[in-house]
C-alpha cells in the first residue's frame, strides 16, 4: 500500500505451532477443520518466521497450538526466538511439559508460561478437558513454573459449568502462585460454536461472575492481575477483536497460513498467504487478506458514523459473518446492529432448556492427537 | 509498601528491551508490552536488583540536577504502581 495511513507493524505474533493435542476442551479456538502433522512446517521454516517477524517489529511471540510442546523441536523454537529478541511466551495444556522438558525450555530463556485450566476442582476440569488425570498434570506443571521464578499465567475459559467459581478460580491462581489469571469467557467460533448449548451461560451467571471478577480485582490487588474477556451475547457494544484486524497481531497456522486472528480463515472470500510463498512483511503490509478489514474505511453504517469506530473496529469479522452472513457487518454484540436481538436470543434458547450438572454436560468433544 | 532501603527487582519474565521498529524502550512483561517515557526508563535503567530506592532517587537526582525530594516522590509511586501490576518485586532490605 502505498496512499492512505502508515501500516504500524504488529506487536504480537501467535505461532500455532500444531494442531495435535492431547486434551479434548469442547471450547477450543482451533478451527474445526484441523491441520495434520504432515502438513505442519518444519524447523527452519518456523526460525525464519520468527527472525522475520523480529525484523517487522514483533516484541511478544505466543508459542501455541494445540499443545506446542508435542513438537519436538519446541526448546530449540524457544531458543532461537529468544536469540532474535522476542518475548516468548508458552501458551500450554500443561500435559507432558513437566520435568525434564520444562527445565530445557527454562534454559532456552523462556520468558512466560500459561497453562490452561479446566476449573479449579479436578472431577469437574478432567470432565471439560476429555482427559481423566489432566487436573492433576496441570498442577505439577505450575509447581514447577512458579519454582524456577518463571512467571504463571492460569488461563480460565468461562461458561456455564464453571460460571459460578470466577472467586474460587482467582483463590486456585493466587494458591498457584500465579501472578496474573486470564477470566474469558468463551468466545463461540469452531468447536465453541458446536457446543454453544451446553457452554452458554445464563444471564444471571453472566452478571454474577462479572461482579465476581470486579470483586476479587479489588480483593486481591498486588497479588494477582485479572485480565478478563466478556461474553460477547450478552455484551451492549462488541470487543476490538484482536485490537481491530490487521493492527497489532498476526497468526501464522501449522500449515504456514498467516490470519489476523485465529478463526479468520471462516471467511470464505478471503485468501490468506502462507509464508512458504512470501514474506512475513509482504503479508502484514500488502495482502488484500490483511487489507481487507483494516483501519476504517471498509465500514458500512451503523459503524461509518460511529464515535466509537475507531476503539472497537465494529467488533469480531468472523462472528459478524456467522450470524449476519456478511463478514463486513457490525458485529451482533453491538446493540447498534439489526442482528443484536438475534444474538440475544440465541443465547436465551440456549441456556432455556439445558440445566445438566457440569458433570452430566455433554460436549462435542475435539479429538486430534 | 515501599521504603528508602527497598530494593526493587525486575522479576524473571520482565525485562527492558528497546524497540528498534518504533524507537524507545519497552518494559516487556506477561501479555504487555508497556513503552516506557524517557523518566520511567532512567528510572528502570537503574533498577539492577542491589540498588535501594534511596540509592536510585540519589543517582537521579544527580544525574538530572534535579529536587531530590520531588524525585522521591516519583519514584516511589511508579515503583509502587508497577508492583500492584505484578511487574515488579519489592525486596525488604533487612
Amino acid at each position: 500500500m502505498t496512499d492512505g495511513p502508515a501500516i504500524d507493524p504488529p506487536l504480537g505474533l501467535l505461532a500455532e505451532l500444531t494442531h495435535r493435542c492431547p486434551l479434548s476442551c469442547p471450547y477450543c479456538s482451533n478451527p474445526a477443520n484441523l491441520d495434520r502433522r504432515s502438513s505442519e512446517l518444519d524447523t527452519g521454516t518456523w526460525m525464519r518466521v520468527f527472525a522475520e517477524a523480529a525484523a517487522l517489529g514483533v516484541m511478544q511471540v505466543h508459542l501455541s497450538g494445540g499443545e506446542p510442546t508435542a513438537r519436538h523441536d519446541i526448546v530449540e523454537i524457544t531458543a532461537h526466538c529468544r536469540d532474535v529478541g522476542l518475548y516468548t511466551n508458552l501458551i500450554t495444556s500443561g500435559i507432558n511439559v513437566a520435568g525434564a522438558k520444562l527445565d530445557a525450555l527454562a534454559d532456552a530463556g523462556l520468558d512466560h508460561v500459561q497453562i490452561s485450566f479446566q476449573g479449579d476442582i479436578s472431577d469437574r476440569a478432567d470432565h471439560v478437558s476429555g482427559m481423566q488425570g489432566s487436573h492433576a498434570r496441570k498442577l505439577e506443571l505450575a509447581a514447577q513454573v512458579t519454582g524456577l521464578g518463571l512467571p504463571l499465567t492460569v488461563n480460565a475459559v468461562i461458561h456455564r459449568g464453571n460460571a459460578d467459581r470466577v472467586r474460587e478460580m482467582v483463590q486456585f491462581a493466587v494458591d498457584l502462585g500465579a501472578r496474573r489469571i486470564e477470566i474469558a469467557h468463551v468466545q463461540y467460533y469452531g468447536w465453541a460454536l458446536r457446543n454453544r448449548d451446553a457452554l452458554m451461560p445464563t444471564a444471571d451467571q453472566v452478571r454474577s461472575s462479572t461482579a465476581a471478577v470486579e470483586q476479587a480485582r479489588a480483593d486481591f490487588e498486588g497479588q494477582i492481575v485479572i485480565d478478563a474477556v466478556v461474553p460477547d451475547y450478552y455484551a451492549r457494544r462488541p470487543k476490538p477483536c484482536v485490537g481491530g484486524w490487521g493492527k497489532r497481531s498476526l497468526n501464522v497456522t501449522p500449515s504456514g497460513k498467516v490470519l489476523p486472528c485465529h478463526a479468520a480463515e471462516t471467511i470464505p472470500h478471503l485468501t490468506f498467504p502462507n509464508v512458504r510463498d512470501q514474506s512475513l512483511s509482504d503479508i502484514w503490509h500488502d495482502s488484500d487478506a490483511f487489507n481487507a478489514y483494516r483501519g476504517t474505511d471498509w465500514m458500512a453504517e451503523p459503524c461509518r458514523s460511529c464515535d466509537r469506530r475507531a476503539i472497537d473496529f465494529g467488533g469480531c469479522r468472523c462472528q459478524a459473518l456467522a450470524m449476519t452472513g456478511d463478514a463486513a457487518a457490525t458485529d451482533p454484540a453491538c446493540q447498534l446492529s439489526p442482528f443484536h436481538a438475534r444474538m440475544v436470543e440465541l443465547a436465551e434458547t440456549a441456556v432455556a432448556e439445558v440445566q445438566a450438572s457440569p458433570l452430566d454436560t455433554r460436549y462435542d468433544y475435539r479429538r486430534f492427537l | 509498601m515501599i521504603v528508602d532501603d527497598t530494593i526493587p527487582v525486575l522479576p524473571r519474565g520482565v525485562r527492558l528491551r528497546e524497540d528498534q521498529a518504533r524507537g524507545g524502550f519497552t518494559l516487556m512483561a506477561p501479555e504487555r508490552v508497556l513503552k516506557l517515557d524517557p523518566i520511567a526508563n532512567e528510572v528502570l535503567k537503574r533498577v539492577d536488583g542491589t540498588a535501594t530506592v534511596a540509592a536510585i532517587v540519589d543517582d537521579l537526582a544527580r544525574a538530572f540536577a534535579a529536587d531530590r525530594a520531588q524525585i522521591d516522590q516519583d519514584v516511589k509511586s511508579m515503583l509502587q504502581g508497577l508492583a500492584d501490576k505484578r511487574l515488579l518485586d519489592l525486596v525488604a532490605n533487612d
